[in-house]
């Protein structure tokens, strides 16, 4: 199976194990990863303001380039398949948005949000399914395993469709595919403070602090994110709690490629 | 030639600000026909009517237009006035000029071409109407009540006090509904139970109604005035004219693992139950998926121990036929299912509990015999957090778009009397608004805060969670723009209302309309409440919309009077506009009959002669014009074009058709 991959920027800087993990991690289950050629940055933060196109087009670009090959778009950083997610919203339902976007970039054939958007999670469980990636696993983890969602993959639930915004399970199921135990523990799908940590620690502390204090007393080991900002909060502001790790690492370290 | 008279209606700003109607009324007299035409600001009121019959008069005109607003508004009213004037009613037609035309259109020269088109339109159809005459129904003095809670107790003891008979079909084995269940009412704190239970008992004593508990209404035929029910008698297997309602089968049945559905499942109940203590009928019922006996044949210990000789294990469901005159739906509701809001921690925590189970929880009769414990460890909590529009105007998808308007009242009413009885309690409550609209009410939870110290935070719950055993309630407090954590011993959620989902099977037998949230649609928001769209049949409660117990009664009552007001007319006028067939075109295939809803369809055999001085007998279709309903069915259905509707014939509508498409 070959599949349009949009990595991001963070996952070539900051975060490439997140990047490299997946990738050895879907070879071994025979998926083809192909970069999306020429990518730019997603913006990182989807804009909210309604007449504001330019920041969505390097996505609506992404889209378009997948449309025509493939018609599917593979995500990985949580922050990027937020943005992507819902700039293509914009293009199918939003005339507005459309229309601007489609003058402004002029393609061969405008773009009315054609391709699918498909978080590697996503891709886990529908493409490949856990029970294939069970049976391909030569290290089960055999440990207790905390899945933190954070809000960007949940969140606006509507047009993420990502999974129950208060009560998810794929990333249980994911846990459960490649041996491990998953650890439900109640602030799993809240915030890690996000990008105030730049200005100020004290809430991203306070927020890591109950994520992590409440995934231990509940019996995590560690816990796993697919976000590179939850991930820097969870270690950096967490420090001394519970490792945090990307799940990916674990994906890779149960198929025996890490 | 037809002598049309054409009255253009202003209705005030609604149509000439958009329809030129003197334009309208100038260019409509030249149409082939019209001998009068004229434009008025209101023509429904008593001038506009008076101006309608000196003209039928003056002018002595046999048809008449009226471009108004819908027929469904003023038809009656216009028809009235020209009947009046000594015009056959059915001569007269409306051009909906209003919704179907101004209200929908900005630019005034498209609007004024378009309301010329629908009154040319009408006369087309003039032209070709003829006199109807009405006939006449009998009326069936006796009415039906489906559900027997308050609504439905309150409807039937106002019907039957104006002397007519009344039957309360009730699918449960008490009447009492969901007020049987309540502790005390707002904004008075008087005991529900005290309050409904002599209304019940009344029902159960008036000669002029008859309670048939644990029953279903299984078929409705008929129409206003000549309703046909079949009802089914579910199987109690306990003989209700034997059963003294001495408990002795309760104490002695020995499955007792049943969930009691009166207490909100918080309790157990033996298979053979009464459901209260002060149930009408009461007398017991068996639980045919809990009983030992009708399970696996072994046991019979109620029936052992019945002294009068009740129990009976072979008893099978009954079926009953009764005709009525009018029926009235009180079918109440229930709280919305809320496991699809995980945020609350509803089926993870044991100490999360409905408002409806807090009810049972502080009533006497209840499983704690009043005392306030939480369930899972029977402790006095100390703090209790209440969250408001759990699934009340939610338009997430999770829960309902409406507000369940009771719950700011009960709450306020829960917050307060735990604080009378345990001072010593914490009493929190989130809310998104608190309305509280109504005599005495705002009031009453102005006591709440002002007089019993409850904490009502202004904000939105995100998060129920465990930590510790406390129940910890996260969620902001919107008026000091923070988020608050309050460690609970108990969290109750108002959980928003739904009509009880048996009303869309009653809807359907009945040929009643519900709308998307699944309530029963009344036939005008403000001026017909009560009324159903569909004749004969009446709302009251909760199956028409969130309401409490005062409106609810006041709805009830209100049917009551719609009930006996038709129950009291020996004859009913019948509709004349119904399907009638052309003998000579029929060929008998029964087409018609099988698209009939109403079963208005019989066929004849019937001798024709043939010529020659022969005959022969054929089968035709014959309708039924007391039962027919005129919807048209058969008309579009007959092969043969021998169906025809009067005062819709095919002729008239493809007249209506062409006066449309003539440019």
């Amino acid at each position: 199976m070959k599949i349009c991959y949009y990595p991001g920027c963070t996952l070539k800087t900051k975060a490439k194990e997140l990047d490299a993990y997946a990738r050895k991690a879907a070879e071994a289950l025979g998926v083809e990863m192909e970069e999306v050629k020429d990518w730019q940055c997603c913006g990182a933060v989807y804009p909210m303001a309604k007449n504001e196109i330019a920041t969505k087009l390097s996505a609506v670009r992404a889209l378009d380039y997948a449309k025509h090959n493939g018609g599917k778009l593979l995500t990985l950083c949580s922050a990027c398949h937020n943005v992507i997610k819902r700039v293509n919203d914009d293009m199918k339902n939003d005339e507005n948005i459309r229309t601007k976007a489609n003058n402004y970039l002029a393609l061969e054939e405008s773009y009315n949000g054609e391709t699918q958007v498909i978080h590697y999670l996503e891709m886990l469980k529908n493409e490949v399914s856990f029970d294939e990636i069970a049976k391909k696993v030569v290290k089960p983890l055999n440990r207790k395993v905390g899945a933190y969602y954070g809000c960007l993959l949940l969140r606006p639930s509507g047009v993420l469709a990502f999974d129950n915004p208060e009560n998810p399970s794929i990333i249980e199921d994911f846990i459960r595919a490649i041996g491990g135990t998953p650890v439900i523990y109640p602030f799993r799908n809240e915030c890690c403070g996000a990008y105030v940590s730049l200005k100020n620690q004290t809430l991203p502390k306070e927020r890591s602090a109950k994520i992590l204090n409440s995934a231990k007393e509940k019996g995590a080991e560690e816990v796993i994110t697919a976000c590179p900002l939850c991930l820097y909060n969870l270690q950096v502001n967490g420090a001394g709690i519970l490792p945090a790790r990307y799940f990916t690492e674990l994906l890779a370290e149960a198929l025996g490629v890490k | 030639m037809q002598r049309i008279g054409v009255f253009i209606c202003w209705c005030g700003s609604n149509i000439a600000a958009t329809v030129d109607v003197k334009r309208v009324a100038e260019a409509i007299k030249a149409e082939p026909g019209v001998v009068y035409s004229a434009d008025y600001q209101y023509m429904c009121s008593e001038n506009g009517q008076q101006l309608l019959k000196n003209a039928i008069k003056e002018h002595n005109l046999t048809g008449v237009v009226i471009g108004s607003c819908s027929p469904r508004m003023h038809e009656a009213t216009f028809r009235r006035a020209a009947a009046e004037a000594g015009l056959n009613p059915y001569m007269l037609e409306v051009a909906n000029i209003r919704e179907q035309c101004s209200w929908i259109h900005k630019d005034m020269d498209e609007a004024t071409e378009k309301a010329l088109i629908l009154i040319r339109t009408a006369i087309a159809k003039v032209r070709l109407n003829t006199p109807l005459q009405e006939g006449e129904s009998p009326v069936t003095k006796r009415a039906l009540v489906i559900g027997g809670g308050i609504a439905g107790i309150q409807a039937a003891l106002d019907i039957a006090e104006a002397g007519f008979e009344v039957d309360i079909v009730e699918k449960n084995a008490t009447i009492g509904g969901r007020m049987a269940q309540l502790d005390k009412t707002f904004p008075t704190l008087d005991c529900s139970a005290c309050i409904l239970t002599p209304k019940m008992v009344d029902c159960a004593q008036s000669d002029k109604i008859d309670i048939l508990s644990y029953s279903e209404v299984e078929e409705v035929k008929g129409f206003v005035g000549n309703f046909k029910v079949k009802i089914r008698k579910k199987a109690r297997y306990v003989d209700e004219k034997k059963c003294t309602g001495c408990k002795v089968c309760m104490e002695k049945c020995p499955s007792k693992k049943g969930l009691n559905e009166f207490n909100m499942n918080l309790n157990n109940r033996t298979a053979i139950y009464i459901p209260f203590a002060q149930a009408i009928p009461n007398v017991a019922v068996i639980d045919p998926e809990q009983c030992i006996k009708l399970k696996t044949g072994k046991c019979g210990i109620c029936q052992k121990f019945c002294g009068a000789g009740a129990i009976n294990y072979e008893m099978k469901d009954e079926f009953v036929d009764r005709e009525y005159g009018a029926i009235v739906v009180a079918t109440g509701f229930r709280p919305i299912n809320i496991d699809a809001f995980n945020e609350y921690g509803y089926s993870d925590n044991a100490d999360v509990i409905t408002s409806l189970e807090l009810e049972r929880l502080m009533n006497a009769a209840g499983p704690t015999n009043g005392v306030l414990l939480r369930p899972s460890d029977k402790t006095h909590p100390k703090v209790i957090t209440f969250i408001q529009c759990v699934g009340s105007r939610d338009v997430s998808g999770c829960g309902k778009p409406y507000c369940s308007k009771v719950c700011c009242m009960y709450t306020a009413k829960h917050a307060m009397l735990i604080r009378e009885k345990y001072p010593d309690t914490e009493v929190h409550v989130f809310y998104i608004d608190v309305r509280t609209p109504g005599k005495n009410y705002d009031e009453f939870y102005r006591r709440a805060v002002e007089q019993y110290g409850v904490d009502y935070i202004k904000g939105m719950v995100g998060k129920v969670y465990n930590e510790n055993g406390k129940l910890m309630v996260q969620g902001s407090n919107l008026i000091d723009n923070e988020q608050v954590i309050i460690p609970s011993d108990l969290v109750v959620l108002a959980t928003a209302i739904e009509p009880e989902p048996s009303v869309r099977k009653i809807a359907t037998l009945l040929t009643a309309s519900i709308d998307t949230n699944n309530f029963m649609n009344e036939s005008h928001p403000k001026l017909r409440p009560v009324e159903s769209p569909t004749a004969g049949v009446y709302l009251a409660g909760m199956c028409q919309g969130p309401k409490d117990i005062p409106e609810t009664v006041s709805q009830a009552s209100a049917c009551a009077a719609k009930v006996i007001g038709l129950l009291v007319k020996d004859k009913l006028k019948t509709n004349p506009c119904v399907a009638h067939c052309n003998e000579m075109m029929c060929n008998g295939c029964s087409q018609c009959a099988n698209v009939c809803a109403y079963g208005a369809i019989t066929y004849v055999d019937k001798e024709f002669r043939i010529g020659g001085g022969k005959t022969e007998v054929r089968r035709v279709a014959s309708v039924n014009p007391a039962v027919c309903q005129g919807c048209g069915a058969c008309t579009v259905t007959c092969p043969s074009g021998a169906m025809d509707l009067s005062g819709f014939s095919s002729k008239q509508i493809m007249s209506e058709v062409e006066a449309i498409c003539k440019r």
